[in-house]
């Protein structure tokens, strides 16, 4: 996508949006999902249309953990970290992953294929350990079960 | 047409269930059978799913857990008609995890479709509403108050009193607000009322704005929860279509307008104040009280913030009565309270029960021990600021004077077990890590000694000056809990110091 197609998409965004009252999240949530993620570029016509500060804007996108600046890998893997899944061998499970993917959390493997992330509760407690890989949430992760998800991805690490 | 239920909640699908309901349509069509395949939420019943129910001449009967392999060998044994089945569960509500539950947030659960007014009405769904509109607002509120309802979001403060304080406080405009950023680990309640009953928090919500006057409602939900959200968006949706929202609710001339937004991963936005900050467009830094969010709340406005369940309740409340509800409990933990299950328990899922039985009845009837078989050690009870208790403690009362007098919380009412592998340092070092990663960072006590207490405790595990600093641990707690603005920095010391004072020799005592 060219520069000129993303300022378009944002201004359209922001066209639809910016009326309602406390606009800057469902904002910047509309802006990732179209693009992936919130390019800083993004900022100074988000803060000119809400009337903030671009300091403002920059502060809420680095507060919360879901809005990402730089585009993640082709698959976001989240691995929960609760202390549910924790009784239900997530620790292991969390050093397996790391290893078969050779990154720790916040990092994207080599060949671009998946983001690690760590989660702290996707509400599955009753069936963990519990990954959400993209939209899919998978119950009782085992390190096994890992290498088969992975291998349908057709993964390298 | 027989009706063929397979769950779209969650859980269930994480463990399979779009497949499963896959190959029952398909089987269907290959048979020349006529169904009708309805999406429901879970029961709850979480370690049978993913649970297929059939609407049988005789009642509803389940078979489960099935996996997409059993749907051949099921229709083979008249799956239709309840036939027999080594799967077979027999009629759902004889299912004795469920039939000795006193459900009413959850009576609907399981039940309905979720996304069916009409589903929603022949289940006493809007009696609550209809009541309502024949009220004041002081009698709306005065239901409340004598219902005994107390806030379900961990706080436990009486509902009916925060909604006097809105009725009382004069503005042209008042909010609702519905907190749905249910972070806590070991809870599940929330999401599944959105994605398996949505319009009874629709119906809540209207009731309270009906109530202290309020017009508009927002039901702030976490990102975790992209499927409670999209569900709850689609129920407003039809509610609105129906007429139970808008500008004109059941032709009553009042209105009452809802919009369900998105968190972005932020533990810190399920307190209240941080809540209002993140709809506001801001960081979710908690703010300094008072002001009460109900006199200068949502954009300065007077704001109800109730629960999730808290506000679904006040619709049964409202539909069957104040002393029909104030009838269930004990003492003054009134109503019934949906016990969340999970961690390391054999029988999973969601127990709704009146105030009163016991944390052992819980796990040992209903959740059947361990998954893995081994003795139960330890089990955090309402959430990761909740306190570690022992396995000798389970005789305790759930209710909220009960844990308040042990220096624990019921809290949100989950209930990780933990079994005899765990080791108690590591989970003390994780509560402080926790908070780490999640303070709002505004206080000082909670965003630089959570990181002290981390490394406290990381001496202590190596053995490093180890008496010196497990004084310094529990000063550093006196700290975090005297000195934290809100209950983030102020609770954590809760299951660290119940694991230092009943686990002391995972810390090398």
């Amino acid at each position: 996508m060219g520069s000129e197609q993303i300022d378009l998409r944002i201004a359209a965004v922001l066209e639809q949006l910016r009326d309602l009252p406390g606009a800057l999240l469902p904002v910047l949530h509309e802006i990732q999902h179209e693009l992936g993620h919130i390019p800083p570029e993004a900022v100074p016509a988000i803060a000119r249309a809400l009337n903030l500060s671009r300091a403002e804007v920059h502060g809420v996108i680095s507060f919360y953990t879901h809005f990402r600046t730089t585009p993640a890998g082709e698959h976001v893997l989240q691995v929960c970290r609760a202390e549910a899944c924790q009784a239900s061998g997530s620790r292991t499970l969390e050093a397996h992953v790391k290893a078969r993917l050779g990154i720790d959390y916040g990092a994207t493997t080599a060949d671009g294929k998946v983001t690690l992330e760590p989660v702290y509760c996707l509400g599955n407690c009753a069936c963990g350990p519990s990954v959400q890989l993209d939209d899919t949430l998978h119950a009782r992760m085992t390190p096994q079960a890992f290498d088969a998800l992975l291998a349908d991805l057709e993964v390298k690490p | 047409m027989t009706r063929v239920f397979v769950p779209g909640d969650a859980t269930a699908c994480a463990l399979g269930a779009d497949a499963v309901a896959a190959a029952i349509a398909e089987q269907a069509r290959a048979r020349g059978l006529d169904i009708e395949l309805v999406r429901n939420g879970s029961r709850g019943l979480f370690w049978l799913e993913p649970l297929v129910e059939v609407e049988t001449a005789t009642g509803r009967v389940a078979y489960g857990p099935v996996t997409p392999a059993d749907i051949g060998s099921l229709f083979d044994s008249g799956l239709l008609t309840g036939g027999r089945h080594p799967l077979a569960l027999g009629p759902t509500e004889q299912i004795p995890y469920l039939r000795d539950q006193t459900r009413v947030n959850f009576a609907r659960a399981g039940v309905i479709d979720p996304l069916s007014i009409a589903d929603y009405q022949r289940h006493d769904g809007f009696a609550g509403l209809a009541k309502a509109l024949t009220m004041t607002g002081q009698q709306a509120v005065d239901v409340v108050k004598a219902s005994g309802l107390r806030g379900r979001g961990g706080a436990a403060f009486p509902a009916g009193i925060k909604w006097q304080t809105v009725l009382d406080a004069p503005a042209d405009q008042k909010y609702i607000v519905c907190n749905a950023d249910e972070g806590d680990s070991g809870t599940f309640a929330d999401r599944l009322l959105l994605e398996a009953d949505p319009l009874q928090l629709i119906e809540g919500m209207t009731i309270a704005g009906l109530a202290v006057g309020a017009t508009q409602g927002y039901i702030y939900v976490r990102s975790e929860y992209s499927r409670a959200f999209a569900v709850l968006r689609a129920a407003i949706a039809l509610a609105r279509e129906a007429g139970f929202l808008g500008p004109d609710i059941c032709g009553s001339g009042r209105a009452f307008e809802l919009e369900a937004r998105l968190g972005a991963g932020a533990y810190i936005c399920g307190e209240e104040t941080a809540l209002l900050e993140s709809l506001e467009g801001r960081r979710g830094l908690v703010r300094a009280k008072p002001p009460l969010p109900a006199v200068q709340g949502l954009f300065g406005q007077p704001t109800v913030i109730n629960n999730v369940l808290t506000l679904a309740s006040v619709a049964a409340i409202f539909a069957r009565g104040a002393a029909w509800y104030a009838g269930l409990g004990c003492g003054r933990s009134l109503g019934t309270l949906p016990m969340q299950l999970a961690g390391n328990i054999k029988r999973g899922g969601l127990v709704e029960l009146p105030f009163g039985r016991t944390l052992r009845e819980l796990i040992e009837d209903f959740g059947g021990g361990t998954a893995s078989g081994r003795p139960v050690r330890a089990v955090q009870v309402g959430g990761p600021l909740g306190a570690y208790l022992s396995a000798d403690e389970l005789d305790i009362v759930l209710d909220y004077e009960a844990f308040a007098a042990r220096r624990a919380m019921l809290g949100h009412g989950g209930v990780v077990v933990f079994d005899d592998s765990v080791d108690m340092a590591e989970q003390a070092r994780f509560a402080m890590e926790f908070c780490v990663a999640e303070s709002c960072g505004k206080c000082t006590p909670c965003r630089i000694g959570s990181t002290r207490g981390v490394e406290v405790i990381d001496r202590i595990r190596a053995g490093t000056a180890r008496e010196q600093n497990l004084i310094l641990l529990r000063e550093l707690c006196d700290t975090m809990e005297f000195g934290s603005l809100c209950a983030m920095g102020g609770l954590t010391p809760m299951p660290v110091r119940s694991a230092l004072d009943k686990f002391p020799q995972d810390f090398g005592a």
